[in-house]
Order: C-alpha cells, then sequence, then structure tokens
C-alpha cells in the first residue's frame, strides 16, 4: 500500500491484512511498555484542515507508540485561502520531509488530491475527507465488529454478519467507508435512514438492504451489530433546507433506545463513532448497555492506525 | 484593425461546407468570386485541397474575463485563442468585473474587441444590474449603444425570480434581443459540486441534480410563449433539457438552445481523480444525457454549439475540487471535437457544422456580416478546416492566458488551419503559409 | 547445487544435545521458558520443551514455551517489502525473573538475535537470556554467539541454508544451496 485514501479499494485480502496486524497491534498495547521502536526516525504529519481532536489524538498516540517523530499542523484556512493552502502546505510538508501525512480536511476528495498532486512524497493517510470517506474508522468497525462476533478471527473477514448503520447516510463519512468495507469483506449492509438523508440511487442498489424506519430494520433482519451515525445539529432544521423536521421526530423513527435493543438478538452489539448526542440517535441506556462498545471502539481506533502507519511506513522505500 | 485594404486571397479547391470543391477569392474583405479566374495579381494562393471551407465560426458564450480579472484572460489573449480555434465573432458573457450591465461597460469591451482587431467581439449585457437578480439593467441603452447590444444575459447566475424573467422577456421586445437564460435553480444547488447521480454518491460531492436546470428551462420556455417573446437557453447539460425544448418548439416556442462541446464528450465519470479540470458549471452528466445531447443536436432540437470558454487562473484549479473554481477553457478544442463527437460519428454533416457553429449563432445573436452563405459578394468571413489535421491537445500551447482545459493528451481529429475575418487572415497554419505563394494562377 | 547437510535424524539427535545441555548449564529447569522466534524458531522451542519435559517430569513443556515476534523491531524493515507481523506468546510463567532460552533455526548476522533482545526488554525482565540454533553458519556482523549450536556449518556468503522442519514444511532437514540468483533474500 502506496497510500490510504479510502475503502473502495482496499481488496479483501488487504482489509484482512490490516485487521491482523491491528490485532497484533492490539496485543502490544496490553502490556506494560507499550511503545515499540518500529518506526523510529520517520515523521508523521497530522495535517488537520477541520477541528478533531478526537482522530487527532488517536493518530498521535498511534505513530508515537510506534516511535514515530509526530508534528500536529493545524490549518484552519480561511475560505479565501482555502486552496492555496492545501498546495503550498503540501510543499512546506516536503520541503519538511514528511514521510506520511494523516489529513482531515472539509472538502471531499483532498487527500485524493494530497496523493495524486505531486505537490509531496509522502505516503497519505486519510483522516476524513469532507462528506467522501474516512477509512480508517470504517476499519476500526470492523475490527471492533470481528473481535466480537467472529470467533477465532485472525485471517478472517465478516461473512455471514449483519450490520445495519443508522442515520445520515448522505453526509457522513463514516457510512461512506464502512459500507464498502463490509460489503467486501462480506457482510449484510443494512441501511437505516429517513429518504432525506440517504445517498442519490442507493435504495436502487442490491447488495444493500434500505430502511426508512429502525423499527422497521430490527423487525426485517437478525442484526449483530448496529452502528448509529451522529446527527450533525445544523442538518436538522433551518427553513427550508432541514433534512427532517425535529429532533424528536428523528428520534422517534431512528433512535436507539434499550426498548429497540431488546428487541435485536442478544449478541448484538451497539457501535458508535463519536461524539455521541445522548438522546438524540441514541439513548443513555443503549449507549451505556453492557452491548455497547463504543469505548472499545476508540482504544481500538488506535491499534487499527498503528497497523495503518506501519503497512505504509515499514516497508521499503517505492522508488521516488 | 481589420481592413478592406487586406492582401487578397486565393484559396484553390477547397471543399465548400464539405460537398461542393470550389475556390475562393478574399479579396476587399468580401469574397470575390468562387473562380481562381478572377484572382487579382497579387493575390496569396493557399492550397485549400483537403481542406474544408466554413462560414466564419461564431461563439455566442464566451468569458474574456476584461474587465477585472485580466490575470485568467483578456480581450487580446481571448481574441487570439477565438481566431486559433476558427472564430470570427465571440459574445463576451457579462459576468466581469465590473459587470457589464451599462452602456459604457459594453462599449468598453466591444471597442477594445476592435482595437485587437482578430474577432468581431460582441458583448453580452447583464439582465440584471450586477447580476444580482434583483433589478432589470438599462438594457436599451445597452442596445443602443455602440456596441449595438443583442443577447443579454446573467450567465454564471440564473435569472431566478419568475416574474423578473417574465419582464426580462418582454422588455427585450423592444430593440429584438434575446435573454440567454443561464438554468440553474439556486435553491436546488446550493453548494452542489458535480451531476447528481451514482459518481456523486461515490465520492461524498454534493450533488446537483438535473431537475435544477430543466425546471428552470420548463418555466422558462412556457413565459417565453405566453409573453410571445424568444428565448435562448444556454448549455443544455441533460437529456430532460433536450426534451423539454423538443417539445415548446412543437408548441411553436420561439426557442433556442445550445450545448458546449465538454457536454458532447465528458461525463461524470471524470470527476473519479478529484481533478478540478473537471468541474465546470452544468456539471457534466451520464453517458445517457450526453447521447440526448448529441441527437438533440442531430435532428435540430438544440440549435447550436457554443464554447462557455472559461479561463481560470491555475490557482484557482490547482486544489481541492470543493474550493475549484467551476469552467473550462475551450476555444481552440470546440470545433475538433465537433468534429469527434459529431461529423466523424457521421450524426452532423460539415454544412450542419456551419449552421450549429455560424449560422445559427450569428443569427440568434442578430450579428450582421456573420454567418452569411459561401457565395460571391458575402463577407468574407471563412474559416478553413483540415479535417485530417489530428492533434494532441496541449492546454500550454493554447494562446488562452489560462491552461484549465479539461482535454489535455486528448487527440483530436481536425482543426481550424485558417480564419479569415474581413478578408484578413487572424489565423494561418504555418504549414499554409510555407506553401502559400504569391501571383496568379498559371 | 543443493545438498542435504542434516536429516530428520541428525536434527532430533542435536535438539536432544542441545536439551540437555540447556539442563546442564543451568543446574536445573526451575526457572527455564524457551522462546522461539518465528517462523522456524517456534517448533523448535516447542521440540525442546518437550524434551526437557521427557529428562524432567516436573517441567510443563507447555507453560514454558512461547513465540516472540520480532518484526518491529528489526533494523532493516526499510529495505523489504512490508512484513506482515507475526504473533507474540508469553509462556504462561511471564519473563520476569526467568531464564530465557532463545531458539532460532539458522544463526547468521545476529542481528535477528539484537532484535529479539530488544523486543524481550520490553516484555520483562529475565534474569538472564541465552540463545540455541539448530545451525550456526557465521558471517556474524554483531558481537552477539550462542550459547548452544545444533551444528555449526561453515559456509561462503554466497550461500544459502534452507531448514525445514515437520510443523511447517513436512519434513525435517538442512539444506544448503550455492550460487544464489541476486533476487533472493538474505537470511538475517
Amino acid at each position: 500500500m502506496r497510500h490510504l485514501l479510502d475503502t473502495d479499494t482496499l481488496t479483501r485480502d488487504e482489509a484482512i491484512r490490516i485487521l491482523d496486524a491491528s490485532a497484533q497491534m492490539a496485543a502490544t498495547q496490553e502490556r506494560e511498555m507499550r511503545k515499540l521502536p518500529t518506526l523510529r526516525g520517520k515523521t508523521v504529519v497530522n495535517l488537520f484542515f477541520e477541528d478533531s481532536t478526537r482522530t487527532r489524538i488517536s493518530f498521535e498516540a498511534a505513530a508515537k507508540r510506534l516511535s514515530a517523530d509526530v508534528i500536529n499542523f493545524s490549518a484552519k484556512g480561511s475560505s479565501l485561502s482555502k486552496g492555496e493552502s492545501l498546495k503550498d502546505t503540501a510543499l512546506t510538508l516536503q520541503a519538511m520531509g514528511a514521510d506520511a501525512v494523516v489529513i482531515r480536511h472539509w472538502a471531499s476528495g483532498a487527500a485524493s488530491r494530497l496523493a495524486g498532486s505531486g505537490w509531496m512524497h509522502g505516503h497519505v493517510i486519510n483522516a476524513g475527507d469532507g462528506t467522501h470517506q474516512h477509512p480508517t474508522q470504517a476499519l476500526l468497525d470492523a475490527f471492533t465488529m470481528r473481535r466480537h462476533l467472529v470467533d477465532d478471527s485472525a485471517g478472517k473477514a465478516l461473512d455471514g454478519v449483519t450490520v445495519a448503520i443508522v442515520g445520515d447516510i448522505l453526509h457522513s463519512r463514516v457510512a461512506g467507508s464502512n459500507i464498502p468495507l463490509l460489503r467486501t469483506l462480506g457482510a449484510k449492509v443494512v441501511v437505516v435512514a429517513p429518504p432525506t438523508l440517504l445517498p442519490y440511487g442507493m435504495t436502487d442498489r442490491d447488495d444493500l438492504d434500505v430502511h426508512y424506519t429502525l423499527d422497521d430494520a430490527i423487525e426485517a433482519h437478525d442484526i449483530d451489530a448496529v452502528m448509529m451515525l451522529r446527527v450533525q445539529r445544523e442538518r436538522m432544521t433551518g427553513g427550508g433546507s432541514g433534512f427532517f423536521p425535529s429532533p424528536e421526530e428523528y428520534t422517534r423513527l431512528f433512535g436507539l433506545d434499550g426498548d429497540r435493543l431488546r428487541r435485536m438478538p442478544d449478541h448484538a452489539i451497539v457501535l458508535h463513532p463519536g461524539p455521541m448526542n445522548r438522546g438524540l440517535e441514541i439513548s443513555a441506556e443503549a449507549a451505556d448497555s453492557p452491548r455497547s462498545v463504543i469505548v472499545e471502539q476508540v482504544s481500538n481506533g488506535v491499534a487499527v492506525r498503528m497497523a495503518a502507519l506501519y503497512l505504509l511506513l515499514a516497508g521499503e522505500e517505492a522508488p521516488q | 484593425m481589420t481592413s478592406t485594404t487586406a492582401r487578397a486571397h486565393l484559396i484553390e479547391n477547397v471543399s465548400l461546407y464539405g460537398d461542393t470543391t470550389a475556390d475562393l477569392v478574399l479579396a476587399g474583405g468580401v469574397i470575390a468570386s468562387l473562380s481562381a479566374a478572377d484572382a487579382p495579381a497579387g493575390a496569396v494562393r493557399i492550397d485549400g485541397s483537403g481542406l474544408v471551407a466554413l462560414p466564419g465560426l461564431v461563439d455566442l458564450h464566451t468569458h474574456l474575463r476584461e474587465p477585472g480579472r485580466e490575470d485568467a484572460e483578456t480581450i487580446a489573449t481571448g481574441s487570439r485563442s477565438a481566431a486559433n480555434g476558427g472564430f470570427v465573432a465571440v459574445h463576451a458573457m457579462a459576468n466581469t468585473t465590473p459587470t457589464a450591465d451599462t452602456a459604457g461597460v459594453v462599449e468598453q469591451v466591444w471597442s477594445r474587441g476592435r482595437e485587437v482587431g482578430l474577432v468581431d467581439v460582441f458583448p453580452v449585457g447583464a439582465v440584471t444590474v450586477g447580476l444580482a437578480g434583483t433589478q432589470l439593467s438599462e438594457m436599451a441603452a445597452m442596445a443602443n449603444s455602440r456596441a449595438q447590444v443583442r443577447v443579454f444575459s446573467d450567465d454564471g447566475k440564473c435569472v431566478h425570480d419568475p416574474l423578473l424573467m417574465r419582464r426580462a422577456l418582454e422588455y427585450v421586445k423592444t430593440f429584438g434581443g434575446v435573454v440567454a437564460q443561464h438554468a440553474q435553480d439556486p435553491r436546488l444547488t446550493e453548494g452542489a459540486q458535480m451531476n447528481e447521480g451514482l459518481v456523486s454518491a461515490e465520492l461524498g460531492l454534493a450533488g446537483w441534480p438535473s431537475v435544477a436546470e430543466e425546471s428552470i428551462i420548463a418555466r422558462d420556455v412556457l413565459l417565453a410563449g405566453h409573453v410571445g417573446s424568444r428565448v435562448h437557453i444556454c448549455h443544455l447539460s441533460t437529456a430532460g433539457s433536450v426534451e423539454i425544448i423538443r417539445w415548446a418548439k412543437a408548441r411553436g416556442i420561439d426557442v433556442t438552445a445550445e450545448v458546449m462541446p465538454h457536454h458532447l464528450l465528458l461525463t461524470d465519470e471524470s470527476a473519479r481523480g478529484y481533478d478540478p479540470r473537471f468541474k465546470v458549471n452544468p456539471p457534466l452528466r451520464t453517458q445517457a444525457d450526453v447521447d440526448a445531447l448529441r441527437a438533440g443536436l442531430a435532428d435540430g432540437t438544440i440549435d447550436i454549439v457554443a464554447t462557455d470558454h472559461a479561463p481560470h487562473p491555475d490557482e484557482d484549479k490547482d486544489c481541492e475540487w470543493g474550493a475549484a473554481a467551476m469552467g473550462m477553457i475551450g476555444l481552440e478544442t470546440a470545433l475538433g471535437i465537433v468534429q469527434k463527437a459529431m461529423v466523424d460519428t457521421g450524426a452532423l454533416t460539415w454544412r450542419d457544422v456551419a449552421r450549429v457553429l455560424s449560422e445559427t449563432p450569428a443569427r440568434i445573436g442578430r450579428d450582421a456580416g456573420h454567418g452569411r452563405p459561401l457565395a460571391a459578394g458575402e463577407p468574407a468571413n471563412v474559416t478553413l478546416v483540415d479535417p485530417a489535421a489530428a492533434w494532441t491537445v496541449d492546454p500550454a500551447g493554447t494562446a488562452s492566458r489560462s491552461n484549465n482545459s479539461p482535454f489535455g493528451g486528448i487527440t483530436l481529429p481536425g482543426r481550424a488551419v485558417a480564419t479569415f475575418l474581413r478578408g484578413t487572415p487572424t489565423h494561418l497554419d504555418a504549414r499554409l503559409t510555407e506553401t502559400s505563394t504569391e501571383g496568379a494562377p498559371a | 547445487m543443493t545438498g542435504t547437510v542434516l536429516g530428520a535424524p541428525d536434527i532430533a539427535r542435536a535438539l536432544t544435545r542441545i536439551a540437555h545441555e540447556i539442563l546442564e548449564r543451568n543446574e536445573g529447569h526451575d526457572s527455564l521458558v524457551l522462546l522461539g522466534i518465528p517462523t522456524r524458531g517456534v517448533p523448535l522451542a516447542h521440540r525442546l520443551a518437550a524434551r526437557i519435559g521427557d529428562v524432567e517430569p516436573g517441567f510443563d513443556a507447555s507453560a514454558r514455551a512461547g513465540a516472540l515476534d520480532i518484526t518491529m523491531y528489526r533494523d532493516d524493515l526499510h529495505r523489504q517489502p512490508t512484513r506482515a507481523i507475526g504473533e507474540t506468546t508469553l509462556p504462561t510463567m511471564g519473563l520476569d525473573d526467568r531464564t530465557v532460552v532463545l531458539v532460532d533455526d539458522v544463526f547468521h548476522t545476529g542481528r535477528t538475535i539484537r532484535a529479539a533482545l530488544d523486543a524481550i526488554k520490553d516484555l520483562g525482565r529475565p534474569r538472564a537470556v541465552q540463545l540455541a540454533v539448530l545451525v550456526d553458519r557465521g558471517h556474524r556482523e554483531l558481537p552477539i554467539r550462542a550459547d548452544f549450536v545444533g551444528k555449526n556449518l561453515p559456509t561462503a556468503k554466497s550461500e544459502r541454508v534452507d531448514v525445514h522442519l515437520t510443523e511447517v514444511d513436512g519434513n525435517d532437514e538442512v539444506l544448503i544451496s550455492g550460487a544464489r540468483s541476486a533476487t533472493d533474500g538474505e537470511r538475517a
């Protein structure tokens, strides 16, 4: 792998390889001494054009535990300088000798642009681009599901697992990365969203099941894992632009509470990429239930990002 | 300045409209004769064998960027690029800084075009003041100015208010003008980045639905029919738009429509690399739309091809898709693309190309002296096409000040090798210069 | 140019001898654990543990043998395509205050063992670390020596030594081949 930009282009073997490496990384994180010398002398730049403390510190922890040097670069550009700042920043990073750039950006395709532009040579990891993808989030979700739902999981995918993704599919890069990855790994994907928050053409896809209420989805499927997406406050209302009438109506149709959780199979787990809107897309009872793996997702995130950094950076240098 | 004192030219054995072979004698600013025997002594002789002669091309939709964005294009560089592409006249869109919404600005553009003298620059006047969509601009003043503006457009923005659009359609009847509508419902396209479809869903780019274009076109043809005015629809991009125009014409509504070369060749699949060179307004659509646009152009539903030549400096394209400007340069590639997409596929003849790239745009724009027949006594506005001169597009190699062509590296089958504006060669391929000789024929 | 230098009986005899030497050197098995280096060091460590268990009834072979993956401690990661990370399994007794016997198949430059020593350091604090190898082919690049050697095998640098073990390869033998092509990997 040269870059990690999206999950569409990951093969099944590559995805399993990342999950297996993540498992080994996770094992090292249970030791007393959690730091590994693997990426000593490498420089990883966290290039964040958008605030995301959680994602940034997860990547930072991952890089540091592999002994890489980490430079945090927050470049919140004004709307006028947006375009210039990506190119000029990339040229700066190239001059500074960044081996890998972890980029979070408001523009869909920014990571791809950085990787393909020739502005810099280093490896690029997409840490969320606009409403496109967030591949390490999908990988950590898959890793978490595999741990809980697949026996003797090393080397295995998610065949036969049914995953429901609930919420704003249209704008969610988490859903954007999860759907292709889960399909690649053989899981059955159930999408639950109001029609206003579904991407064009999704209801026509024959490799997905789409439902317009969470109750319908629970009724129709034996859900093994339910992934609740965060509702972005700005999508809720606002004249004729609101995607749904009110938070209350959203919660009634799409919120996960204890009652709905109890109607799922007993082994079903609850995921959420965080941060949660408790009381909106998920109730406190569901979020804090023993079946919630939301906190574990965070620690798995570090292991998955360690694996990604290892697989991108540890091998021989590609010819320039 | 063009001049009637230009040297005479004799173009021998050239194919007029791709069907009859003749000689063209250009002298005194007119086509003096179709027989070499009438060439004056000292005429420059050009071997026209293998070439197709068309009436000089007219572009109804060009952005020359001057005044205001001379970093992207100037009237001089845009005129040079137009002449290279075979054009003898261009309509310069009004979205400049300041906006071409007063007689003063349009006269400035018009007179600068005259000074440069490579093409006739016909300024387009803004429909509303500052393109703001709230108040009609003084269109009659622009129509009565030296620039004699006949085409009015807020291009880049849609005249969205239906009442304002109705008033504009009615008002231009005063001087035989036409409103050229940029059909884009602003509410349906807030933040839109590319065609709404499977590709936009996959790329996470905000979708630009076809209906945002089609709903405005449907409204405007009904309005034009209601008030008995003529309306021109800019840059059709969807199959549904073609259907609506076809329907409107069948009802006798006085509507004309244009299509851009890029919409005849490219689809939204091009967006996959997030390369902003493929970001354009209206966006590249699907293959079904491309097919419908080609069919519509072939059957006359779509009247003309226009370039929507939209230069942008490198920094406006060398960035993220979401931050990039919309638009493509196209003056020098338009003819080659029309040949590739329409002529070489058998959908249009060269005579049809004369219609869609010269005669009809000149008629819509009321451009006196353009789009005239290739006949004795007519103005010597002539474009020579070499349909066998395949070339690979190099955006940096065009005369435009900008490089934002989506066609870099693509091979086009033919191109304009000579352009004459009232008898003066404004573009003459090096090959023709080398082989041209002086003196009367033997 | 390929020849068998050790057959299955030779390997078995060598391992039995090493097992006895380990016991003798350490005056018993009380604190002894064995760590095999993947891939082929791991079955070798288990075989040695089993042999020690045969001699010393109180020695629980399954609790004393483990695997130590050293991939993330290598100093040549950037010279090779990315390696898959192997599994590290510590003996249930842990490493602290134990005598750790590292086990590998071929002892060559010493870089693998250096990496293993670094890895051990992150996992615990053994009382002592010793090294057992099936084959010592020489050409050391670091000041490291083995405590227990199955067979000293003088080789040319251009030669290649391959250990086959039943658990991994289906049979037991040690092969030596010469004049390798330039694309063959160097075994560290």
